[in-house]
């Protein structure tokens, strides 16, 4: 165990009660450490029947039969990787310049304020923006954004096909809209750390505000606005809810956009309770296990690229 | 995106040769990140503006003190689901902030070296992984053992989602007390366990409450995990043994069902963890400029 060297000293100098209040200290630690690798083993060990009976063709094979009992889970990480992608889409542009306007161009009076409203929308519950996009962005989808896309771009095959309302697409929107505030947030904090030094010295040069922002504040910040972006993809992979909503609910792969679909999140949400065999149950713990090791990874990514910009680990 | 190179250089002399027309972007320029900034509020201010809308009409006092009613029978409300929600939320914060608190001060104190950066680590792990993975954690770990759903596993659910808030921000909050105040105590004698509790954590304590109430309001709109953690339940449940009603979790059943009359109700409901919601964030926000000052006197 690595100490702090004053710490350690008196730990051993002063009483009992000192001893005694580092182990509780360290037992405390230790529990907080067994629990997320618990949380990992618990995984690997309830999904261990789908991975010896599939095997890793469990990721490739796009049959999903709970009657005959196959599995496969490509339709959901297709589903999946489409739905975030759109999201990261539509909400990178709008989030990273609403975070320019908070870090360098807005008055303090106005930053502040706003900056706090996104804040806030950040923590807007998953099922309300749920609610929203079944009642509202589905309909409209179907009635108005659908039929508009069609009739520009229906030769592409990604905007074939009936549009039904809840789709990747919808999906896609109601995400990018619940992760416009993670970027925004981000992408501003990484700004604002941006050395002032560099500011004053393009200023001198004579160019305007703008021209410091997007050739000397953006490129220096482009590292943690990436690792932003990689974030609010992370968040937007495990969304749940309000994706099961609006999503469609069937695992098939199709190449238009209006298609229903399913996510890895949404079919646990929907599936798990009605899951009769045990190797149901099983494989829609792997799906889990797959969200959590993707997850795993990409936010590990994007944590490397924000502190590589903005230095602390705040 | 490029660096400030050659290239770059000669290509904005080139571009941008009078000075007028570089003062015309920077204006629009100017304009585009406000309309973007506006974008972003403005949309979703009008979800929550539709969601007070449909959902004040629902709100009652009937609707906030009775059992759901039956399908078919008008009235009926989300009492069960109120109070399901504060047991569950209430355990959860009772298991989370002892082990939270703990890991925080081991972290601040012996904060150097491989393992508390291992911690950290998984810290920031456990705050990326999805909700429903934490769901299936809860479920393997205490539901499908006891073969019934329970409030203590949503509570548990809870617990892992609030842990890594509180970790990080007790962690900063301990090592931003100024090393001076902790050998002040020292010097006149006091074990390091009494000058932590009585004078380190005292100091540090607005900062953590502010991190507590951001992790309530984290799990407060919460409904993946209790898919298959609490369940949900048509009584008044007091027992955390036993499945529970949760407010979101009614939110989201009503909202998928095929009555208008439920749907009324899950708008009420969401319009009521939104205003949960945004209160604890409020709050948040208060406390941490009282930390601030305390701090700064």
């Amino acid at each position: 165990m690595t100490a702090e060297p004053q710490f350690r000293r008196l730990v051993h100098f002063v009483s009992p009660a000192d001893r005694g209040f580092a182990t509780v200290v360290y037992a405390g630690s230790i529990l907080f450490a067994l629990l997320i690798i618990a949380l990992f083993i618990m995984l690997v060990l309830g999904s261990w029947p789908s991975i010896v009976k599939f095997g890793p063709s469990f990721i490739w094979k796009s049959e999903w039969d709970p009657i005959t009992s196959k599995f496969g889970a490509l339709p959901m990480i297709y589903g999946t990787v489409a739905t975030s992608f759109i999201a990261i889409a539509l909400a990178a542009f709008v989030g990273i310049m609403a975070a320019v306007f908070l870090a360098d161009f807005a008055p303090r009076w106005f930053a502040t304020p706003l900056s706090f409203l996104i804040e806030l929308l950040a923590a807007v519950p998953s099922v309300v923006y749920g609610l929203w996009g079944l009642f509202v962005l589905a309909p409209f989808v179907r009635t108005a954004i659908g039929p508009a896309l069609q009739h520009v771009f229906g030769w592409l095959p990604i905007f074939a096909g009936p549009i039904y309302g809840v789709g990747l697409l919808t999906g896609g929107i109601i995400l990018a809209l619940m992760i416009v505030p993670t970027v925004t947030a981000i992408s501003r904090d990484v700004i604002a750390a941006i050395p002032r030094d560099l500011r004053e010295a393009s200023a001198s040069l004579g160019t305007t505000k703008w021209e410091t922002a997007t050739r000397v504040v953006l490129p220096a910040a482009r590292v943690g606005i990436f690792g932003a972006c990689v974030l609010a993809l992370g968040r937007a992979l495990g969304e749940t809810i309000a994706v099961t909503m609006v999503i469609g609910n069937r695992p098939e792969i199709s190449a238009s956009l209006f298609a229903p679909s399913y996510t890895l999140a949404s079919v646990i949400a929907n599936e798990f309770t009605e899951a009769t065999s045990s190797i149901y149950i099983s494989a829609l713990i792997e799906l889990g296990l797959i969200l959590f090791v993707v997850s795993m990874v990409v936010n590990a990514l994007a944590r490397l690229m924000i502190w590589s910009v903005r230095g602390s680990r705040a | 995106m490029t660096t400030l190179n050659g290239t770059r250089e000669r290509r904005i002399s080139k571009r941008d040769r009078s000075l007028g027309s570089r003062r015309l972007f920077a204006s629009l320029g100017a304009a585009l990140t406000l309309a973007c900034a506006i974008l972003a509020a403005a949309s979703l201010l009008a979800i929550l503006g539709y969601v007070v809308v449909q959902g004040i009409g629902a709100i009652n006092w009937s609707f906030l003190t009775q059992l759901p009613a039956p399908v078919g029978v008008t009235g009926g409300g989300v009492g069960n689901g109120l109070l399901g929600m504060a047991i569950i939320i209430g355990i959860a914060t009772a298991m989370a902030v002892p082990v939270g608190l703990l890991t925080g001060i081991y972290l601040a104190l012996f904060g150097r070296g491989a393992i508390p950066e291992a911690l950290r680590f998984l810290s920031d792990v456990l705050s990326g992984v999805p909700s429903i993975a934490i769901g299936l954690f809860a479920y393997a770990i205490l539901v499908a053992p006891l073969k019934h759903f329970s409030g203590i596993s949503a509570s548990f659910a809870f617990m892992m989602l609030m842990l890594p808030l509180l970790v990080r921000t007790s962690e900063q909050a301990i090592r931003s007390v100024p090393q001076t105040v902790r050998e002040g105590a020292l010097a006149l004698g006091m074990s390091n366990f009494r000058a932590t509790m009585q004078i380190v954590i005292p100091t540090a304590m607005p900062a953590i409450i502010t991190a507590l109430l951001l992790a309530i309001a984290r799990v407060t709109g919460e409904t993946a995990p209790l898919l298959f953690t609490a369940f949900g339940s048509q009584f008044w449940e007091t027992n955390p043994n036993n499945p529970m009603a949760v407010l979101a979790l009614q939110v989201f059943n009503y909202a998928i069902s095929p009555y208008p009359n439920w749907q009324a109700q899950a708008w009420g409901g969401a319009l009521l963890l939104i205003v949960a919601v945004f209160i604890l964030s409020l709050g948040a926000r208060l406390m941490l400029r009282r930390a601030m000052r305390g701090l700064e006197a």
